[in-house]
């Protein structure tokens, strides 16, 4: 037996690994990596072999840990970081409310179907449109509910330039469509709940809330782990809204962290600072992503 | 299915040959139906004097170009890119990324053609660029309104503040303005600081050399208070982009618009040009000449460009009165180009009567300041307008930022 036929099956998983390990590590643990190496530095993202008179490069300098010390005195990023954490906990909400819809629409009558389409309609139109259709909602002059304030009577709040109403009438704004992606999850998973446990429940006098908490939902548990996960990293990556409904404004107070990073890196020619921080939410992000990980292992050994 | 795949792949690899020889390749931001026609005049008329240049047109949205060009510059230079300039320009200048172009000046006779622009296309002497275009500022105002109240146009800070009492008094808002991206904000400060401080002091704090806590400045603000407080500016205007902000004037609901001259166009297409007119901006400081901001439009070689000749050719072009004239006047721009037709148009007969009288020229808050501090700077000036208690705390935010940028 030669050495390939000994060893093939030991190798076989590594080289049908390797075209995507490799992807894996052009694309997302090199960027990663980089982008730390470039956190230490104070580049304005032009040319790093541009030398000075003196022979030092010109865009390029060694300042280490100067753009975190930077940071952590940056009124701005105290502000980014605070909205992350409303956006997070706010986004959570979406998570009951999908269901609510899902339950709702979980019923057999004709032209079920279609209704339901209607319900996914919000998901499927992107989010700049989305954050446009929502900035005029809002315009207090023109907009509806500047109208509807109006017609009661009222003076309208421009929520989207009062520092205090701003990034909730965003996060308000991405329930539109997130809601109606957990909605999809939570379909799916109620498609694959076991009729059999809902009548045996039912024989046992359950119905009801207590059929929901202890018959439907123990079942749905893979579905609200996912819908938990693409939450949780949507509100992270909150940007799209943001761009488009305030501009980060008024006066920089409903930034995140990914929009700070984005107007930092490439409005502001501070790579190095924007770098630092991505490395910060890429750290928040770690900390969610290891405790998820350890539930799902932690489960998975349960299942076993 | 198969066969057009492979002509579609022929047909981008010849694409890519024939624009080797002969070609020049320019980069411009000119988007918009008026403004990418009166580049396409210049750039026609370029051809038919010079039948052997080919010019290719890479047209980019006037926004996303901002961002755009620094990757172009390094990594696929065009022969030509259109820019600002100023500070915008200088910053690619110290990258030397543009290339000296003194020679053009020389050569073309731009030296004597567009000696009012000179200093701004100029770093240690030499110049970087050719502008083609500039534009000014002022107080767009409806006429109507004013005829109607019985008011005539504000000569000085005091007659400024009775006239936006007058028309508040009657149910208009004085004046609108819409500071969602910032940058009107900064127009209000650039008048404000250059009536009052004058232009030595304005391009000195542009420049990082003043402290943004500095006592000449109370007055800035101060002035400015006068008309945050009895609540002339538009109501909520951090809400609305620079283009909403238009409405109440073009339904009769706000008077005044302190913009630059590309506001015309859509006063043109909403069919109130009739009832609009224009006025200086007052003089505030007795003594302090009368400055103006007047963003310059620009065209640089790129250090990286291949075919310099005649890229060389196409910025000289532009000593040409005719084809200057076109693309200023197409474009709604004032011509740089002192042989170039006097402007047709009455707000921009008006502005260049104003400029060429003016005591000299700022480009604009964020095209003079460094990107960094262009944006600290308007977002303290928005908080400012909104909340005009909390002037300390915004100047010292933005003395904090340019001191990181500009050292002590």
């Amino acid at each position: 037996m030669t050495f390939w036929q000994r060893n093939q099956l030991r190798i076989a998983p590594f080289y049908f690994l390797a075209p995507g390990l490799m992807l894996f590590l052009i694309y997302v643990i090199y960027p990663i990596i980089d982008s730390i190496w470039v956190s230490f530095h104070e580049w304005n993202g032009m040319s790093k072999d541009l030398l000075k008179a003196d022979g030092t490069p010109k865009n390029w300098k060694w300042v280490g840990f100067g753009n975190y010390i930077d940071l952590f005195q940056d009124e701005d990023f105290y502000v980014a970081f605070f909205n992350n954490v409303r956006w997070l906990i706010l986004s959570l909400l979406v998570i009951p409310l999908g269901l609510a819809l899902a339950l709702f629409l979980n019923q057999d009558f004709k032209g079920m179907r279609y209704i339901k389409s209607l319900f996914y309609f919000p998901f499927v139109i992107n989010l700049v449109v989305v954050g446009l259709i929502f900035a005029w909602f809002y315009n207090p002059k023109y907009g509806l509910l500047g109208q509807a304030f109006s017609g009661l009577g009222l003076k309208p709040i421009p929520i989207l330039s009062d520092e205090l109403y701003a990034t909730y009438g965003i996060i308000f704004a991405s329930f539109w469509p997130s809601i109606a992606y957990t909605m999809i999850i939570y379909i799916t998973g109620l498609t694959g709940i076991n009729r059999e446990m809902i009548e045996a429940g039912r024989i046992d006098g359950a119905s009801g809330f207590k059929m929901l908490w202890h018959i439907i939902l123990p079942q749905l548990k893979p579905a609200t782990l996912i819908a938990v996960v693409v939450t949780i990293v949507g509100a992270l990556r909150s940007f799209d809204l943001i761009a488009i409904m305030t501009a980060g404004g008024p006066w920089g107070s409903t930034k995140v962290l990914a929009y700070k990073m984005y107007e930092e890196a490439l409005f502001n020619f501070r790579m190095g600072y924007g770098a630092a921080v991505a490395t910060i939410l890429f750290l928040l992000m770690d900390i969610y992503i290891a405790y998820f990980l350890y539930n799902l292992f932690k489960n998975e050994r349960g299942a076993k | 299915m198969r066969i057009l795949k492979y002509l579609i792949i022929l047909s981008t690899i010849f694409a890519s040959s024939i624009s080797s020889a002969g070609t020049l390749v320019v980069n411009s931001n000119q988007s918009g139906e008026s403004s990418e026609a009166a580049f396409n005049a210049y750039v026609a008329a370029f051809e038919a004097a010079h039948p052997d240049i080919d010019v290719q047109v890479n047209l980019t949205e006037h926004e996303a170009y901002k961002t755009a060009i620094r990757n172009f510059l390094v990594a696929e230079a065009p022969d030509v890119a259109i820019w600002f300039a100023g500070n915008r320009m200088k910053f690619f200048v110290d990258q030397g990324l543009f290339m000296d172009v003194s020679d053009v000046w020389a050569d073309a006779d731009l030296n004597n053609i567009m000696s009012s622009s000179k200093a701004s296309l100029s770093v240690e002497g030499k110049q970087y660029g050719v502008p083609w275009g500039y534009y000014q500022w002022g107080v767009y105002y409806r006429k109507d309104i004013f005829d109607n109240l019985g008011l005539n146009v504000p000569k000085d800070w005091a007659e400024f503040k009775w006239v936006c009492a007058m028309l508040k008094k009657n149910g208009i808002t004085p004046i609108t303005i819409g500071t969602k991206y910032l940058w009107t904000a900064a127009g209000w400060f650039d008048y404000l600081n250059l009536r009052i401080n004058g232009y030595a002091f304005h391009m000195g704090l542009t420049a990082g050399k003043i402290s943004y806590e500095d006592s000449r400045l109370d007055a800035v603000f101060d002035a400015w208070r006068e008309l945050i407080e009895p609540g002339y500016f538009l109501e909520d205007h951090a809400t609305y982009s620079w283009q909403e902000a238009q409405a109440p004037q073009i339904n009769g609901e706000a008077a005044m618009y302190l913009i630059g001259n590309f506001y015309v166009p859509t006063l043109e297409s909403a069919g109130v040009v009739d009832k609009m007119d224009f006025f200086q901006f007052p003089p505030i400081k007795p003594g302090v000449g009368m400055y103006e901001d007047a963003p310059t439009d620009t065209m640089h070689i790129p250090s990286g460009a291949k075919n310099v000749v005649d890229a060389k050719k196409f910025l000289a072009f532009m000593s040409d009165p005719s084809a200057a004239t076109n693309w200023a006047k197409m474009g709604g721009m004032l011509s740089p180009n002192s042989l170039a037709d006097a402007p047709t148009d009455r707000f921009q007969q008006m502005g260049f009567a104003m400029l060429n009288a003016a005591d000299g020229l700022a480009q604009f808050y964020d095209r003079d300041a460094n990107p960094d501090m262009a944006k600290a700077g308007m977002e303290g000036f928005q908080e400012f307008m909104v909340k005009p208690d909390r002037e300390a705390k915004v100047r010292a935010r933005m003395e904090k930022e340019r001191r990181r940028i500009y050292g002590e």
